[in-house]
């Protein structure tokens, strides 16, 4: 009956040896290999990054030129989507199916398993329906980021912008960023970026395989906290650009205005100017493209970019080397007819002045004079072997003043201004074969020489301070510990003595007594030392130019205006610096209205012929 | 019966065998727990919570107390008298779910009356046991006649058959477990040789380039030949042997890639070759694996597990309970269970051996082999040695149909085996 009962010992041992296969196949599993253990914490692991607050701008008294404002990004992670309604997802955060499934591949291409962007900057009321929708959408999660925000709308060239980084900048920044990270495009933006943007933070958090949060990875031991990027103390005074730039509303132009004991800078105008506001946010792209096609370009920054010939406010500039190279004292008087002739080589002077020193020279800016103080100092230089020797000279003075080299201030693509080689003259005429008569309109500013407005500020910095200045900055200090860079606390000497500034000084104060050409923007009870000039303009009407420094003694503001197409420099930038120097010295403006009027309600925008 | 006797008064328990129920037991509080564990969430946190899998669980644990209970007042020689009739009865079910049937995951094997659904497969089991077992128990059987082997594989063949037609090829594998029971029944062991043979190979097919396969089959094939070359005999069966072997290898490939269906192609290509679309058909297996890897030796702990406590398995409560098992108790725990399993099956085995009916050791042989096959696939599959079917862990994994099942198996030959004394055949 029990036939092949032996049989039950073969299958006791199927059984356990089946059994021990298992077990062994356990014990490689949970006990061996540690390959499984590093799999589950991936996948319940979420790395969520914590962006820092780029540091916020402060004007010099503390008011917020550049804070921060919430938004909100919506992330995918193409792995751990799983499907689901799409058109709700589309119908939520306003976009077409078909970007949707662009943005998708976009994702896609850039990580299977890596969060990327896929709508950026979603506004707090879309934000908080698609919050509450979000379980829905297994993949999607929202990343708080933070936005620029301008609350006085102001400065825009010289607070500069943000965008997302590009691939190029992530390679180049060995990278430290990512995808989806700002960064500093224009002004003190990008020239503080590596303070500025702070370091990211990381978080884990357990989700479940619906992406759903479960709580934080250990109590949060892994997690580090986003540092915020330090706070910039901006050597801007709000009020004054802000009143720098009404003035220059409806003109084409620049003002830049010094302390010039520290060479920090109050005021830094480039007209016509944008809204800050406008590149920030989902309409950026746009906005930036309308700005770029604007026919006045207004992205252009005109303190640092444009150069114009500095014409008579050059003056004060050459009585100084004069005196220095010791061709002039002064008392030294030139003749005036009218003007400057030399062979059949004629300078015309705006008056016939009488034989005039230094200090009635500026006052009246006599062209006659400096043309013959200049062929003084270039043909007949004792300390000069040469023409060309003499020029160099020159030439050394004016770039120690920071004219002709780049003023490294923290924005980009600063032009240099012009100056010409003494070699370019060789070429020009031969070697040893020319002469101040060849050179003769650089004795007044003109010719090939340019300058940019923040060189011509920086250049009154020097002059008020008597010879030396500090580097022109945007940014007081960085941080809480309120550093300041070394480079901005070097003096820049331009070996010039103090001694041969009073007799300039005397004639940039009477320029704006009568029988000056400034008498138009004096304000009484203020000693201000300024000299207008008028550069001539190929292309169109002069630009209109003053530079000036307010008070004489212990001055407190270097400034220089440039208003393009302007004529005069007493009639536009000369009224325009004063009422600068007014507002600061003393914090409200005394003239009447009509005199602020003029300048507000002036449109000195260049006509431009109508498109067909 | 026999009115008067002093049997009238015994317990139902009486002679029953305590291991076995103890086993059993075990088992079902365990499945529960992980049951518990694995659908946990912190917004329902009874255990009795009726509207969660683990509340549910509890009543089809309750209900089949009360089925163990039917079970053991029924009188012993009921399931042999109506072996016959129950199978006819499944194979009616069967045929029933396939006309009206609703479709689960791609399988038609569940009847729906009302929120009710019953599986017909599970029971199918229990009656083709009994079947098979009252068919070789009969006089005059012997497993050497042509007819008791073909009957014998009719009876286990029909069920399948028609399983298979629901498209459900996981319960249509468990009733191979039938040709253990043949084999102890007589049948000849060189079927189960080859068997093991021949699965071995098919698996050696997929993993390695069959001509890779057959040159080395080839060569230690002619080595064995030239060693064994005075046996002339022998040197006939392995080169028949070689050559079916290398007919089969060839045949495996033309049978993976030409005949078996793409969603059964993938689930064994998944378990085959590592790393492809671990979101796709690999999803279950790769989760579930890392799962039972980050166990580890302790485990995480109850109610700790990271992988199947935030739904990253699948199925975790029904077929994949073992991963809940194998992340929240690690080695230990799932060494626990596959040993409470191996110890079952060894009392059954006992049990089954103990009989001095036929029926009662043949049913037991069935019982013991249903489960086995139930348990190897079911681990197996979970961690990685066995194709993903679908078929859960008998007594654990949640599910009414599946826990009645086994109870039914299970108690059937409890019920027998207390009464081995007083029937004989």
């Amino acid at each position: 009956m029990n036939a092949y009962f032996e049989r039950k010992y073969v299958i006791q041992g199927i059984i356990i040896a089946a059994a021990l296969i298992l077990v062994a196949r356990l014990f490689y599993m949970q006990v061996l290999d540690t390959q499984y253990r590093l799999s589950a914490e991936d996948n319940v692991l979420r790395r969520n990054v914590v962006y820092p607050a780029r540091g916020i701008i402060v004007d010099r008294n503390n008011n917020i030129l550049v804070q921060n404002q919430p938004v909100y990004d919506l992330m995918v992670i193409p792995k751990d989507m799983r499907p689901f309604d799409t058109l709700e997802l589309c119908k939520l955060i306003n976009i077409s199916k078909e970007d949707f499934a662009r943005k998708l591949d976009r994702a896609k291409k850039y990580s299977y398993h890596k969060a990327s962007l896929f709508e950026k900057q979603l506004s707090d009321t879309v934000y908080a329906s698609l919050q509450e929708a979000l379980y829905q959408f297994p993949g999607f999660f929202v990343q708080n980021r933070t936005v620029r925000n301008y609350p006085h709308n102001v400065a825009a060239h010289v607070l500069g912008y943000v965008d997302e980084v590009t691939e190029a900048d992530i390679k180049r920044s060995n990278n430290f960023y990512r995808q989806g990270d700002y960064i500093g495009r224009s002004g003190i933006e990008r020239a503080y970026e590596e303070v500025i943007r702070g370091h990211r933070g990381v978080y884990f958090e357990l989700v479940d395989a619906f992406n759903r949060p479960m709580g934080s990875f250990q109590d949060g031991r892994f997690d580090t906290a986003a540092v915020a990027g330090e706070p910039l103390v901006s050597s801007l005074d709000l009020e004054l650009q802000q009143l720098g730039e009404a003035l220059m509303q409806n003109k084409v132009g620049s003002v830049v205005a010094i302390e010039p004991a520290t060479g920090e800078i109050l005021a830094f105008v480039s007209s016509p100017s944008y809204d800050p506001n406008l590149l920030v946010g989902r309409t950026r792209g746009n906005n930036y493209m309308k700005l770029l096609r604007n026919e006045n370009n207004p992205l252009f920054i005109r303190p640092t970019q444009a150069q114009y010939p500095p014409g008579s406010t050059f003056k004060p500039l050459m009585a100084l080397i004069g005196l220095q190279e010791g061709i002039v004292t002064p008392d030294s008087r030139f003749p005036c007819y009218g003007g400057y002739r030399m062979g059949r080589l004629t300078v015309r002077c705006t008056h016939n002045h009488p034989p005039l020193n230094i200090a009635q020279s500026i006052q009246g800016s006599c062209n006659a004079w400096y043309c013959h103080e200049f062929a003084r100092l270039i043909d007949h230089n004792p300390q000069a072997a040469s023409a060309s020797d003499a020029y160099k000279r020159w030439r050394t003075y004016l770039e120690n003043f920071g004219l002709g080299v780049s003023s490294r201030i923290e924005l980009p693509y600063e032009a240099t201004g012009i100056l010409k080689e003494a070699s370019y003259y060789d070429d020009l005429y031969g070697s040893g074969r020319w002469r101040s008569s060849n050179i003769i309109s650089l004795a007044i500013g003109q010719g090939e020489l340019g300058t940019t407005p923040l060189q011509l500020a920086n250049m009154m910095a020097a002059i008020a301070n008597k010879g030396y200045y500090y580097r022109p900055h945007l940014v007081k200090s960085i941080g809480d510990e309120q550093y300041v860079r070394p480079e901005f606390t070097t003096k820049m000497e331009t070996g010039i003595d103090e001694r041969h500034f009073e007799a300039v000084h005397d004639g940039m104060e009477r320029v704006f007594e009568p029988g000056g050409t400034g008498v138009y923007s004096r304000i009484e009870g203020i000693r201000i030392c300024g000299k207008t000039g008028t550069a001539q303009n190929p292309h169109g009407k002069d630009h209109s130019i003053f530079t000036a420094f307010a008070p004489r003694e212990n001055p407190k503001i270097a400034i220089a205006v440039v208003v393009e197409n302007a004529g005069y420099g007493s009639t536009w930038a000369g009224p325009i610096a004063s009422l600068m120097i007014e507002k600061y010295l003393r914090d409200t403006i005394t003239r009447p209205d009509y005199y602020i009027n003029r300048i507000l309600e002036a449109n000195l925008l260049p006509e431009r012929k109508t498109q067909n | 019966m026999h009115p008067g006797s002093p049997q009238k008064t015994r317990s139902v328990f009486h002679n029953v065998d305590w291991l076995t129920i103890f086993l059993y037991l075990c088992l079902v509080l365990i499945g529960w727990i992980n049951i518990y564990a694995a659908v946990y969430d912190a917004d329902h946190q009874s255990i009795l919570d009726l509207s969660r899998n683990y509340g549910k669980q509890l009543l089809w644990i309750l209900s089949s107390f009360v089925i163990i209970a039917v079970i053991l007042l029924l009188d012993s020689k009921f399931f042999s008298t109506f072996a016959f009739g129950f199978y006819g009865l499944t194979i009616l079910l069967l045929i029933l779910v396939l006309l009206i049937g609703t479709s689960v995951g791609g399988n038609q094997a569940w009847i729906a009356i009302g929120d009710f659904r019953l599986q017909p497969s599970e029971f199918a089991k229990v009656a083709t046991a009994l079947a098979l077992a009252r068919f070789l128990s009969g006089n005059n059987i012997r497993m050497q006649d042509m007819n008791t082997r073909f009957l014998s594989f009719l009876i286990i063949g029909i069920p399948v058959g028609l399983i298979l037609l629901q498209k459900d090829a996981g319960s249509a594998l468990i009733f191979s477990a039938f040709i253990l029971v043949l084999y102890r029944e007589g049948l000849s062991s060189f079927v189960l040789i080859i068997g093991v043979v021949l699965t071995t190979l098919f698996i050696l097919a997929l993993v390695i380039e069959p001509v890779y396969l057959a040159l080395f089959l080839l060569a230690g094939g002619g080595l064995l030949i030239y060693r064994l070359r005075k046996r002339r005999k022998l040197i006939t069966m392995l080169s028949l042997g070689l050559v079916i072997s290398l007919a089969f290898i060839f045949a495996t490939n033309y049978l993976f890639y030409e005949v078996l269906q793409p969603h059964q192609r993938s689930r064994i290509e998944v378990l085959l070759k590592d790393d492809i679309d671990l979101r796709g058909v690999g999803y279950n297996l790769n989760q579930s694996k890392i799962a039972i890897g980050s166990g580890r030796l302790l485990g995480k702990g109850f109610l700790k597990g990271t992988q199947t406590k935030y739904n990253f398995v699948p199925e975790q409560s029904t077929d994949f309970i073992f991963c809940t098992i194998g992340e929240e108790w690690g080695f230990l725990g799932s060494t626990l269970v596959i040993g409470l399993y191996v110890a079952l099956l060894l009392r059954i085995v006992h049990v089954a051996e103990r009989q001095r009916a036929a029926f009662t050791r043949i049913y037991g042989y069935g019982v013991a082999s249903i489960i086995f096959v139930h348990l190897i696939i079911n681990v197996g599959m979970t961690i990685g040695l066995v194709p993903v079917i679908g078929i859960p862990l008998p007594l654990l994994s949640y599910g009414g149909s599946s826990l009645w099942g086994f109870t039914i198996l299970l108690f059937i030959l409890v019920k027998l085996d207390a009464n081995r004394m007083g029937a004989i055949r």
